[in-house]
């Protein structure tokens, strides 16, 4: 089986846009779902967020940020080109239903997965406030698609060379101080965003929901690698969420957790840059 | 010859020395030469009523094909053992004959029984090695039929189903969630028990059949089992149980603990042994593996085989009670792999960095037998030790995959997860569905999986010439 990438492109430094043929994810795709891609036979199984699908057309959109070995090589590939395997849709969608006023916070690559989520809610009949953030304003993602799929949008950057300097939280406090009534907060990014955030939102009277990126090898709860402790429960990330109560989130372990291979990665992602440049590749 | 002048011992098996095989992931047991497998078949009685064709659970006519086989009629021999089985060089190679049907052989009672698992492996060997599965093409059914079956999952149950359906001139399509074929036998036993290319062989085989092999493709997700059903005229379950079951003890999530599922499907799916492959895998010097079973043998081999230098398998009762095939309880002891008998972990001691850095356990003694006849162990207070380890695997069971019953109704499982099933036909709750394997069962054998395929596929046959 492979699947034709239909469309590549760089839309922030180091952070790719791609379009893929898989009618069967497209069909079936909900807003919060994942997939797992695995480039070639010999590659990693790494989960991305469905940044994008369309039933009709059959293809399904992910925004992948150059991390290590394997986003940096799926980097390489361009539209024509084929995936051997890519699985989905993954994970229990999010629980987008009318609650009334939704703010949707969005963190680096994270504000790609708050895009569907944010069609989703307005779908719903959500008023939708969305922030999303970047280290700077050349990071910054989906600008323009996301200010037609929300009420309102708010941008923050580290650097300040964009919208509000600082961090997005420091938006959603102002909102959540403000007269605005609330009924939920969803945060997307980086787990030490999610973590501050949901510290951040935890004594106002608001349902936070956090979307946890594990580490994963299946994503069909066959493994328990990507398992987190929600509520002093052992869950599975690739099943029971990736959506879950931001309160009951162990984070420390989550951050630890990601760590469990990080020599590992360095010298995968080592080897393979230096191959690169040897042009034995 | 008379039973007396008969060998009481059976012809050994060549094995790659245990020093040797710690390095590397080729198999141990090197099968039998010709000779070997002449001399071996010559021990066999030939019995008139054939106790071990009772232990085994398709029924294979094992006298029939030893006979043959004797005779130097190779081909024959395999016809015959296909009849009834068709993964023979997998079944020769897993099946636990030391309870199945070399423990009915009359030649047991004296001494050794035949190696009818042995002699297996070598007739399906010997075909494979001569272009292989040529005969069973030939019996592909003439009758077309319009009718479709869907079979869900790809672990030997649902292999064997769809090969008996395609044979019956059924048009049989394969859903399986992972990127390959082949259940268990793809992600779970490891290479140098059951190399992959044999499987693929065998998945390649059952394509040619006509068979539709779709992967990445997973009931409950992509679509529903409610939807499928609607599709199809009639659905097979496989699913297996691959849920991983973890302890529920302290320090489980810290980094390097696996269930042996993970672990096992990155070895041996996603090749972590092959520096070829991206695959990640933490390895240490010192490992503990969890459990009793054949999981937790093929798990401590294989942390063996990645480097590491100690390896202790933690079990809470006895070595008369391990569940795990004898032979590899054999192979793991020569190999070096120490066994912590009638102990059980009850904490993981870790580091500041979130790492594994040990197991603390409690001794157990059995006390009164449980509901399934074995003695329950009992932790003797007091008795607490900790062993170093820097990787901890868990091999203490798996239930079915839940997913396949989301978004759909109408099929009944038991309070553990399992498929309610009809012994007989595999028929469940769900008109049209029918199930076997280790979705009905619960972890179980190869062949036992296979034998529910088979049994389905008569049975679904039976039931779409009804409707
Ligand atoms: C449900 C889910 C949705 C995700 N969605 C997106 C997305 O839309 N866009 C995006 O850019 N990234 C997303 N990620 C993260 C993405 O999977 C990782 O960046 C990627 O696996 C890194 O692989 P690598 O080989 O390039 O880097 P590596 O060198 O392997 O790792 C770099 C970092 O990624 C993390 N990581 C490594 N392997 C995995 C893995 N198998 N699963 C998850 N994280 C891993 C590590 O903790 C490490 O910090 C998502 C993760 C999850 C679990
Ligand atoms: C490590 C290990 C060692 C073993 N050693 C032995 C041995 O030596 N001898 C022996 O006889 N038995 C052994 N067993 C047991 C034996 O492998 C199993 O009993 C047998 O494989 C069960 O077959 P199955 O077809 O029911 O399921 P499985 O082999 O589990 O196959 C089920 C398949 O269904 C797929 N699937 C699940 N859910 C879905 C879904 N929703 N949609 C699509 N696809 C799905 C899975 O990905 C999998 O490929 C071992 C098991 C393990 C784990
Ligand atoms: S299939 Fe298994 S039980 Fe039956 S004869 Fe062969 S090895 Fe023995
Ligand atoms: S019981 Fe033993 S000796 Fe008798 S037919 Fe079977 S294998 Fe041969
Ligand atoms: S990724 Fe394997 S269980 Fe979740």
């Amino acid at each position: 089986m492979s699947y034709k990438i239909l469309k590549k492109e760089e839309v922030a430094p180091a952070v790719h846009r791609m379009e893929i043929n898989a009618p069967d994810v497209a069909k079936a795709a909900k807003a919060g779902q994942f997939i797992i891609l695995r480039i070639d036979e010999k590659g990693e199984r790494i989960p991305l967020t469905i940044a994008d699908f369309n039933p009709e057309t059959g293809t399904v959109a992910v925004i992948f940020q150059e991390m290590g070995k394997t986003t940096k090589q799926l980097a390489t590939l361009s539209a024509g080109g084929f995936i051997e395997d890519f699985v989905g849709p993954l994970g229990t969608p999010s629980d987008v239903r009318k609650v009334g006023t939704v703010i949707l916070v969005g963190g680096g690559v994270g504000v790609a997965p708050i895009y569907p989520q944010a069609k989703a809610y307005t779908a719903a009949g959500n008023k939708v406030i969305s922030i999303i953030g970047a280290r700077n304003k050349e990071l910054l993602l989906l600008e323009k698609e996301m200010r037609e799929v929300c009420s309102e949008l708010y941008i923050a950057t580290d650097d300040g060379s964009k919208g509000h300097h600082g961090f997005v939280t420091d938006i959603m406090k102002e909102i959540l101080d403000s007269d605005e009534k609330v009924d939920r907060v969803v945060i997307v990014g980086p787990p030490i965003m999610m973590k501050v955030g949901a510290g951040v939102a935890a004594p106002y009277d608001v349902e936070i929901l956090v979307s946890l990126n594990t580490i994963m090898v299946d994503g069909t709860g066959m493994c328990g690698g990507c398992r987190v402790t929600v509520d002093g429960e052992t869950k599975f990330t690739c099943v029971d969420g990736p959506e879950f109560d931001a309160r009951k989130v162990d984070f420390v372990e989550l951050m630890n957790r990601l760590s469990m291979y990080r020599e590992e990665e360095t010298a995968a992602k080592e080897k393979y840059e230096h191959k690169c440049k040897c042009g034995l590749h | 010859m008379s039973e007396k002048s008969k060998p009481k011992t059976r012809i050994p098996m060549p094995e790659q020395p245990a020093g040797e095989r710690i390095n590397n992931f080729e198999e141990v047991a090197l099968g039998y030469s010709k000779e070997a497998a002449l001399a071996e078949a010559s021990r066999c009685l030939n019995c008139k009523e054939p106790k071990c064709v009772e232990g085994c659970p398709v029924n294979v006519d094992i006298p029939g094909f030893i006979k043959l086989l004797t005779e130097e009629a190779f081909k024959g021999a395999i016809e015959k053992i296909k009849a009834t089985n068709a993964l023979p060089a997998i079944c020769g190679r897993v099946c636990p004959q030391e309870t199945q049907c070399e423990a009915r052989c009359v030649l047991g009672k004296k001494g050794e029984p035949v190696a009818i698992g042995r002699l297996e492996r070598f007739c399906a060997d010997y075909e494979r090695g001569k272009g292989g599965n040529v005969s069973e093409k030939a019996i592909i059914s003439e009758v077309a039929s319009e009718k479709k079956v869907a079979i869900v999952g790809s672990g030997p149950a649902g292999l064997t189903a769809a090969a008996d359906l395609a044979k019956l001139g059924y048009k049989v399509t394969i859903f399986e969630s992972l990127h390959k074929a082949g259940g268990v036998l793809s992600y779970g036993i490891p290479e140098f028990r059951l190399p992959k290319a044999i499987v693929q062989e065998e998945v390649e085989y059952i394509k040619s059949l006509g068979v539709e092999l779709k992967p990445n493709y997973i009931i409950g997700r992509v679509k529903t089992l409610d939807a499928l059903a609607e599709e199809f005229d009639a659905v097979f379950l496989g699913t297996g149980a691959g849920l991983p079951r973890f302890m529920g003890i302290e320090g489980e999530n810290l980094n390097g603990v696996y269930s042996a599922n993970e672990f096992l499907t990155r070895v041996n799916l996603m090749k972590a042994y092959d520096p070829e492959y991206d695959t990640l895998i933490k390895m240490g010097k010192k490992v503990v593996v969890v459990g009793g079973g054949n999981v937790a043998m093929d798990s401590a081999r294989a942390a063996l085989r990645l480097g590491a230098e100690e390896v202790d398998v933690v079990y809470r009762r006895g070595e008369e009670e391990m569940p795990a095939r004898r032979e590899e309880i054999k192979h793991a002891k020569e190999e070096g792999i120490s066994f912590r008998l009638l102990s059980n972990p009850i904490r993981v001691l870790g580091d500041e960095q979130f790492n594994v850095k040990g197991v603390e356990c409690i001794k157990m003694e059995l006390g009164a037998p449980d509901e399934s006849g074995r003695r329950s162990p009992v932790p003797i207070e007091g008795s607490e030790f900790s062993l170093e380890a820097e990787v901890v695997i868990i091999a203490i069971g798996t239930s079915p995959n839940p997913l396949i019953f989301k978004g759909s109704k109408g099929l009944s499982q038991h309070k553990k997860g399992t498929v309610i099933a009809e012994a007989e036909s595999g028929a469940t709750s769900k008109p049209g569905v029918f199930a076997g394997g280790d979705v009905v069962t619960g972890a179980a054998t190869v062949i036992s999986a296979m034998e529910a395929g088979k049994k389905a596929a008569k049975a679904i046959d039976e039931y779409l010439k009804k409707n």
